[in-house]
Formats: structure tokens, C-alpha cells, sequence
């Protein structure tokens, strides 16, 4: 891979850092008039999760991270592994518990995500930020009310559990955003 | 969309703040008996500082744009014991971000028979006037270092130094193992110390001897070698920087004789010496004390300017 000095540093390149590819966030510039010119860093640790804070020198350099979001097909989960597939390829991969996280809750077969490959392994999997799920589970729905703003929790088919208005019965479909867990409407069909 | 990126980068608003804060210092000046100055801004000659780089203007010899009007102001004042200053533009390369641009407006006086100290006091007349901020503080670099970093920056040995800007930094060590004394002392100025410097306009003085630049050196009553050398900073950022001028020749081509071997231990361009500066020490500059302001970000503060580009006419392109 290509080294990037601290100059090359822009929101969304991918860098090894400490063993760990992550993504960068943000990159300042410092310097005292006299002084030595640093740059202030903020990066994503696409292991972990965790957004890092660092100070390089400035001209100091990172290797670049072999890291690539793919666009894939949600298959199956055989109860350990969950499987995807890269339609045009058909090529298939395997991610762990550990990878695929929170994403899980929202993932139903057959469904496309994206998944980062480091190295060419899953790292990561991000679900689509608007989902369309079926409501499995929740309290009768209180017919007409569309008004009051009250909320109810619902099971959804892929076992997430959201907020939804009362008047939202099992079978409805909704329509949630993944990056915050929240109902967005009721999806028409 | 059309393009826009043709339009000046500032508001209409802010380039007229601008206009009015050029008079204003001018204005300041003439008040005061100091003779305006347009001096070269390509050099024949550029800079040996370790951490400044010139713009360096391609041809047979190299001509380079100056970093600051500071070595023609000091043969100015070797020639002439009067009162000057300079308001126009330097060049820095590679310095670009949101307080930086690579050219900017630079405003620069001397003050024959002056210390730092009576110097700061003006300094803090051309802010208020300027309308930049009433009432200032100076505080110590050392006893200010002390406080926020929990060591002495005169006297920690170098070790210490290192692990506190590795821990600064967000680092494991490895890349702060070989570091010299003045780039940690920078990193945990700018990421400890400058943070936490109270609002409004703060002078910071007594630099570490390590930090002298072109001050004069003095060894305080309790033995701690110090540089005759202040910061102003306004609202946490670094507004200016000024010397009881070293007038001394000999300590000074030493001075640049350990830029000039700092310079090659770090891999950067080799820079020759301002032999005529030097011809100037020799023939004999007097006693006088020197500050730089920088316009824009003074501007940027009056106006509550994020980015520099908000007070700038066209901001780099």
C-alpha cells in the first residue's frame, strides 16, 4: 500500500495506524508562528468502532489501509456465521457476531448491505440507513389515532424493537433509519 | 448550480472591517512618529528557521519570498535609530488551514531604545484601538507551562519532555522517542497550555532559552536562562509574536549556523544564512525591541471569523 503524509490526510481515507485500519475524520492544522507545524487528527478505528485523537507532526506519514466497502447481498445466518454474497461476483463471506454488530437487528435475507473488506475479510457491515420492515409483534393498534403522538414498542421481523404510533397493527410494514433506530412512516404498498 | 468560484471569498461586510482596520493602524502609527516602511517581499535571501519555509521563486540565483519584513526593517534600523513598521504581506509555504494561508498580511515595528516589556504595553494600545479587546494579562511561560502540564519547561529533563508531548498527542512514544526540546515544548504549548490561556488578550513571556529565536537571552535571579521573547494571543489564538532583539552578531550567526545543522539532522531545504543581515549586526543595530502582528487574524477576531477565508479578499486557490 501507498504511505499518505499528514498534508495527503482527508475525511474518509483509509490508514493503518497502531495495527488497526481506520478511517480519517478530520485534520487540522497547527502551528506556532515559530514553532513546528503538527497536525490534530480525528480518526475512526473501523475495528473497534472508537474514534481516536491524534497529534502527527506535520509531514509525518501513515500506510495506507487495505479497506473497501462493498456493496453485498444479505444470504443467510447458519446461527454462528452470517453470510453475504457479492451479486455480481457470487463470490461469499463469512462475519462473526463481533463484525457484524448492531447491523444484525436490521439485516432480513435476501436484503443488500454493505460490507467493508480489509484485506479482503469483513470488517464491518452497515445496513441500508432507511429500512422497510413488517411489524411480528406489538399491542393491538388503537384505530384513528394518528394524532395523539403517542408510542408503542414493536418487534420487527428481523428482531429489532422500535418505537412506533399507536395505531400500527402486526403485519404493518415501517419504515425505520438504522443510524438512529428511529420510526420514520409508514411504508405504502 | 453556476460556478462561484470566481467571487471574492469574504463578505462584502468583512473586506469593508478591512479597510477600516488598515486605516486604523496606520493611523495608530502616525500618532505615534513611526515611519511606515515598504520593504522587498523577494529576497535574495531566505530564512534559516527550523520550522518556517520560504516561498522560493524559481531562476538562476533563487530569489525568495519573504517570510516576514524583519531583516530589511533590522538594516533599516542599523543605517537609521528611528522608529518603523511594515504592513503588508509575508509568504510561508505548506502553511495552509483554518488560521493559516501560505500568503497573508503581516504587520511588523521596531522600537529603538525599547524592551519587550514597553513593548507589550503598545501592543496592548493598538488592540484596544483596533477595537480588538479592552484590558489584557501577561503571564509567565513557565509558571503558565507549570500549571497545565504539570512540569518546569526551563528544567524537566528531556525524557520527560517526551513522554509528556507522546502522551499529549495521543501517542505510544515511538514517534516522540528522538525529539528535540523545542518541537515537544511546541506540540504541548499548542495542545495543553494555549487551550486553557484565559479569554481576551493574554501576552505570554519568558520563553524558554531553547525558544529564543532572535530575542536575547538573560539569566533570571533564580538561574534560569530565559528568552526576552513574548506571544499575544487573543482569545486562545496566536495573534503575534515580538523580541528584545538580539543585536549581538556573533551570537547570532551562531544562531543560525544551529538552524542551518537542525535544519539538515531534519531533512529540510538547506537555507543560507542573510549575509547582509549579518553585515547590518556587525555594523551595529541598537538596542530596540520588535513585534509581528498578524492582520488577519486580528480581523478574524473582530469580526468572530471561523476561517480565515472569511476575512480575506480571495482566499488562497
Amino acid at each position: 500500500m501507498a504511505s499518505y503524509s499528514t498534508s495527503e490526510f482527508r475525511s474518509g481515507l483509509k490508514v493503518m495506524l497502531d495495527g488497526d485500519p481506520c478511517s480519517i475524520l478530520e485534520n487540522e492544522f497547527v502551528k506556532p508562528g515559530k514553532g513546528q507545524a503538527f497536525n490534530r487528527v480525528r480518526l475512526r478505528n473501523l475495528r473497534s468502532g472508537r474514534v481516536w485523537e491524534r497529534t502527527f507532526k506535520s509531514g509525518d506519514t501513515l500506510e495506507g489501509a487495505d479497506v473497501v466497502d462493498v456493496e453485498m447481498q444479505y444470504l443467510y445466518n447458519d446461527g454462528e456465521y452470517w453470510h453475504f454474497m457479492q451479486p455480481e461476483s457470487f463470490e461469499q463471506y463469512q462475519a462473526d457476531a463481533a463484525i457484524v454488530g448492531d447491523a444484525a437487528q436490521w439485516l432480513r435475507e435476501q436484503d443488500h448491505c454493505v460490507v467493508t473488506l480489509y484485506n479482503g475479510h469483513p470488517l464491518a457491515v452497515t445496513p441500508p440507513n432507511h429500512v422497510e420492515l413488517e411489524i411480528v409483534e406489538t399491542d393491538p393498534g388503537i384505530r384513528g389515532d394518528t394524532a395523539t403522538g403517542g408510542t408503542k414498542p414493536a418487534r420487527l421481523v428481523t428482531g429489532a424493537v422500535v418505537k412506533v404510533p399507536l395505531f400500527l397493527n402486526v403485519g404493518d410494514v415501517v419504515r425505520v433509519d438504522t443510524r438512529t433506530g428511529e420510526y420514520l412512516n409508514r411504508a405504502r404498498d | 448550480m453556476a460556478d462561484t468560484s470566481w467571487q471574492p471569498s469574504a463578505a462584502l461586510a468583512a473586506l469593508e472591517r478591512r479597510a477600516v482596520l488598515l486605516a486604523q493602524l496606520r493611523a495608530f502609527f502616525a500618532a505615534r512618529g513611526v515611519l511606515e516602511l515598504e520593504v522587498p517581499l523577494l529576497g535574495s535571501a531566505g530564512v534559516t528557521d527550523v520550522h518556517i519555509e520560504n516561498l522560493v521563486v524559481a531562476g538562476a540565483p533563487e530569489w525568495y519570498l519573504q517570510s516576514s519584513p524583519e531583516y530589511f526593517l533590522k538594516r533599516f534600523l542599523a543605517r537609521h535609530t528611528r522608529a518603523v513598521y511594515c504592513l503588508g504581506k509575508a509568504f510561508r509555504a505548506g502553511e495552509r488551514g483554518r488560521l493559516h494561508q501560505p500568503e497573508f498580511t503581516l504587520l511588523e515595528w521596531y522600537r529603538p531604545g525599547w524592551d519587550e516589556d514597553a513593548l507589550i504595553a503598545e501592543v496592548a494600545e493598538l488592540l484596544v484601538e483596533s477595537g480588538a479587546g479592552a484590558g489584557h494579562c501577561t503571564l509567565d511561560y513557565g509558571t503558565r507551562f507549570a500549571a497545565a502540564v504539570g512540569i518546569d519547561p526551563h528544567a524537566a529533563p528531556d525524557a520527560e519532555l517526551r513522554a509528556r508531548a507522546a502522551a499529549a498527542a495521543g501517542d505510544s512514544g515511538a514517534r516522540w522517542r528522538d525529539q528535540p526540546r523545542g518541537i515537544c515544548l511546541d506540540l504541548l504549548f499548542s495542545s495543553v497550555v494555549q487551550p486553557r490561556l484565559p479569554p481576551g488578550v493574554v501576552f505570554v513571556t519568558r520563553y524558554p532559552a531553547c525558544q529564543a529565536a532572535l530575542a536575547r537571552l538573560e539569566r533570571t535571579p533564580a538561574g534560569v536562562v530565559v528568552a526576552r521573547r513574548f506571544e499575544v494571543f487573543v482569545d486562545g489564538v496566536e495573534l503575534g509574536n515580538g523580541y528584545w532583539e538580539l543585536t549581538d552578531a556573533e551570537e547570532q550567526r551562531r544562531r543560525f549556523a544551529e538552524d542551518v545543522a537542525q535544519r539538515a539532522a531534519l531533512g529540510r531545504p538547506r537555507r543560507v544564512p542573510d549575509q547582509r543581515l549579518l553585515a547590518a549586526l556587525d555594523a551595529g543595530l541598537p538596542p530596540c525591541a520588535g513585534v509581528a502582528l498578524g492582520v488577519d487574524r486580528l480581523l478574524m477576531g473582530l469580526l468572530g471569523a471561523v476561517h480565515i477565508r472569511e476575512v480575506l479578499a480571495f482566499a488562497e486557490e
